[in-house]
């Protein structure tokens, strides 16, 4: 994994540094908020409804059992004792003290975190396929070119005020697991000819206007990215609009002048700055690659999972849906779900993150990821050992038997703790992941995403779930709008709205309705709500949500 | 004859704690909105949120919320507010844990 060198450790420690002074500035007085407010957004300091709120950048989503450990450390020491995961793989602490602050980032850089770039005009923290370097379908571990990317981005004086924020994505696997196409930019990589490179995806993103994003570059060689990208920010600054906030992303700019346009432009500035790399760049990769060389796979024995497989319901329950095929033969990767039935989608207590940490140090060569979906990956597992691992997470209440499953619901905070929310998000997971589970029929439902946003900027990802929910106030009521039909992978698309929304009482029987009805018309337990969704349409769903308007209509 | 106002209060949030306040009539702010001063008709709740916006090295983003006035003083109207005065629905956190704490 990569490890902070000393230039990276000072510019941590000067920001740091400058940060606390500007902290102290604004408590004695000498800075007003609106002086204050630019600087401590550069820093992931929000402000919400009732506190304040640090984001902790968790770049691509990749940490060892100390960072974990520390996360853990400021939960207990500075906040309430647990800690928010994000769809954008940072961690979240909803109640910082201003006069705090300082040392929590002091404290993250002692373990090399930080909350750079995790607010404002920039590019935002590079998220990458939470399974990277674990996966059997994976060209290559996309990381190090997310950590290039970061380095790259990191202070890059010509991109700290863009005209809106920037956010890149990476995923080496054919199976897309980081939504690259709902990303400023998405980067896949390929194999040409036996040539490394990325089909460049670009003005994906969510939002109040929701787009999918489009192939700029069906092959860009893997040396050329840098540059490209640089191109590229640079067409957006000089094309993207700064008249409107809500028309500034790229995925505006894409849409207002036509991919056609954009590659055109990003081409003529690419073959002018592309002399300027001269090979530093992938030195770089190369140093960095290595440090994200694959652990030391055991080749020992799998019988102690097979033992346990057939004599422990409830650990065979576990293993069929929270572990995935791992490349070494042997491993399994392990996701520990945050979505406990009735618990806060993606939050952790100090105590389970310091059990994940200590998990991953003694059985998981000290990694652990965090997946957009607000769940904790352990990466590289050895089989014989997820019986003591299960084990140990079910002591911690972090062994739920749920990925991927109606209960695995994304929420952003909503109006729980969101200043700009409409309308709350995690009562509303709560009370779906209970339901299903009084009814007993998670499994039986099988592969269903439903995803929830408290207002139109769509932090919940509700426009690429299979159910997304969005909560809007509605003459002063919380108001629940479904769209069906979204997906977040390779086959992404923006789901469609179904229909007036529900009120907060209304939602969860609402969403008992569609599922009966998947029930009713899917053609056999294998078809999934999606695939069920995308052969009949949105009408026997929309029938199912709507009774009453079938019986006016008749 | 004037268009019928809305009572407010002038709330905005603490700067070192983050956590919500209500300015009261003799200047101080609270932690409870019952203990805020209602302001009944337009000029006054501008007068009174300029006052409140310009103790800077105090507050921040000061703003007129709109109250009903009942038995404890004034109380929001709109569903935010409620959950601005209360704290989360998903932990017992926030102004309920306090309040229950220092009563
Ligand atoms: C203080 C809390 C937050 C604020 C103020 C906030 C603000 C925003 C805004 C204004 C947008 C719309 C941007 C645009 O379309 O130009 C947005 C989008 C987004 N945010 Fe948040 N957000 C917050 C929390 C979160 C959390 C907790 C997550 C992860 C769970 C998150 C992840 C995202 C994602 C994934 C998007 C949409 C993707 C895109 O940028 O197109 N945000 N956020
Ligand atoms: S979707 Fe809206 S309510 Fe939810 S976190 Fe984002 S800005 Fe806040």
């Amino acid at each position: 994994m990569y490890s902070y060198n000393e230039f990276d450790k000072a510019f941590l420690a000067e920001r740091n540094a400058q940060f606390r002074a500007q902290v102290e500035r604004r408590i004695d007085g000498s800075l007003t908020e609106d002086e204050f407010k630019p600087l401590r957004l550069m820093n992931g300091l929000y402000l919400q409804l009732h506190a304040y709120m640090l984001r902790v950048a968790i770049p691509y989503g990749t940490l060892n059992s100390a960072q974990m450990r520390q996360l853990a450390l400021l939960a207990e020491k500075w906040d309430k004792g647990y800690g928010h995961f994000t769809t954008r793989q940072n961690i979240q602490y909803n109640w910082p003290a201003l006069r705090d602050v300082p040392d929590m980032l002091d404290a993250l850089a002692e373990v090399g975190l930080h909350a750079i770039q995790t607010s404002g005009n920039t590019i935002r923290n590079v998220t990458a396929d939470h399974f990277a370097g674990a996966v059997a379908d994976e060209i290559a571990d996309p990381r190090p070119v997310a950590e290039l990317i970061r380095q790259w981005s990191t202070d890059h004086p010509e991109f700290q005020f863009l005209g809106r924020k920037f956010k890149i994505a990476v995923t080496g696997a054919e199976h897309d697991r980081a939504v690259t196409r709902a990303h400023d930019i998405g980067l896949r990589m390929l194999s040409r000819d036996g040539q490394r490179g990325f089909e460049v995806i670009v003005g994906g993103g969510l939002g109040r206007t929701p787009m999918i994003g489009k192939v700029i570059n069906d092959f860009l060689p893997e040396a050329d990215l840098l540059p490209y990208l640089e191109a590229i920010l640079q067409t957006y600054n000089l094309l993207g609009r700064r008249d409107n906030k809500y028309k500034a992303r790229i995925k505006i700019t894409v849409h207002e002048n036509g991919i056609e346009k954009i590659r055109e432009l990003t081409e003529a500035r690419f073959a002018e700055i592309r002399p300027e790399f001269k090979g530093t760049d992938q030195d770089v990769l190369a140093e960095i690659r290595g440090m994200f060389s694959n652990p030391a796979f055991r080749n020992v024995p799998e019988d102690a999972f097979h033992t346990a497989y057939d004599a422990d319901p409830v650990f065979r329950s576990w293993a069929d849906t929270n572990l995935s095929e791992h490349k070494a033969p042997g491993y399994a990767i392990v996701s520990i779900s945050l979505k406990a039935h009735g618990k806060t989608p993606g939050d952790a207590t100090a105590e389970q993150m310091r059990v994940m940490a200590d998990l991953a140090a003694q059985y998981a060569h000290d990694e652990l990821r965090i997946s957009h979906e607000q769940n904790v990956i352990l990466p590289h597992v050895h089989k014989s050992d997820l019986p003591a691992i299960h084990a140990r997470l079910r002591e911690a209440g972090l062994a739920t038997a749920n990925i991927g499953l109606i209960s695995d619901i994304i929420a952003c905070p909503g109006m729980d703790y969101c200043a700009l929310a409409t309308a709350r998000s995690i009562p509303i997971a709560q009370e779906i992941a209970v339901r299903f589970d009084e009814l007993k029929l998670e499994h039986d439902i099988g592969h269903l995403q439903i995803k929830i946003s408290g207002c139109i900027n769509a932090c919940g990802h509700h426009h690429v779930a299979h159910i997304g929910i969005l909560g809007l106030d509605r003459a002063g009521v919380e108001n629940y709008q479904i769209t069906l039909g979204g997906d977040a992978t390779e086959t992404a698309a923006i789901g469609e709205r179904a229909g007036p929304g529900f009120s907060a009482d209304e939602i969860v029987p609402a969403v008992e309705r569609l599922v009966y009805a998947y029930l009713d018309e899917r053609e056999s337990p294998e078809e999934t709500f999606l695939q069920t969704y995308r052969r009949l349409g949105a009408e026997p769903f929309k029938a199912a949500l709507y009774p009453e308007a079938k019986a006016n209509a008749a | 004859m004037p268009r019928p106002f809305t009572p407010k209060v002038v709330t905005a949030n603490d700067l070192l704690m983050g956590d919500v306040i209500y300015q009261t009539a003799d200047n101080v702010w609270s932690r409870s909105i019952a203990e805020a001063e209602v302001l009944r008709d337009e000029d006054t709740a501008n007068a009174r949120l300029a006052f409140g916006s310009a103790q800077a090295g105090e507050v921040v983003g000061a703003y007129l919320a709109d109250v009903k006035v009942g038995e404890n003083g004034p109380q929001p109207v709109h569903f935010r507010e409620d959950f601005r005065m209360t704290g989360p629905s998903n932990y017992f956190h926030g102004k309920q844990a306090d309040l229950q704490a220092s009563s």
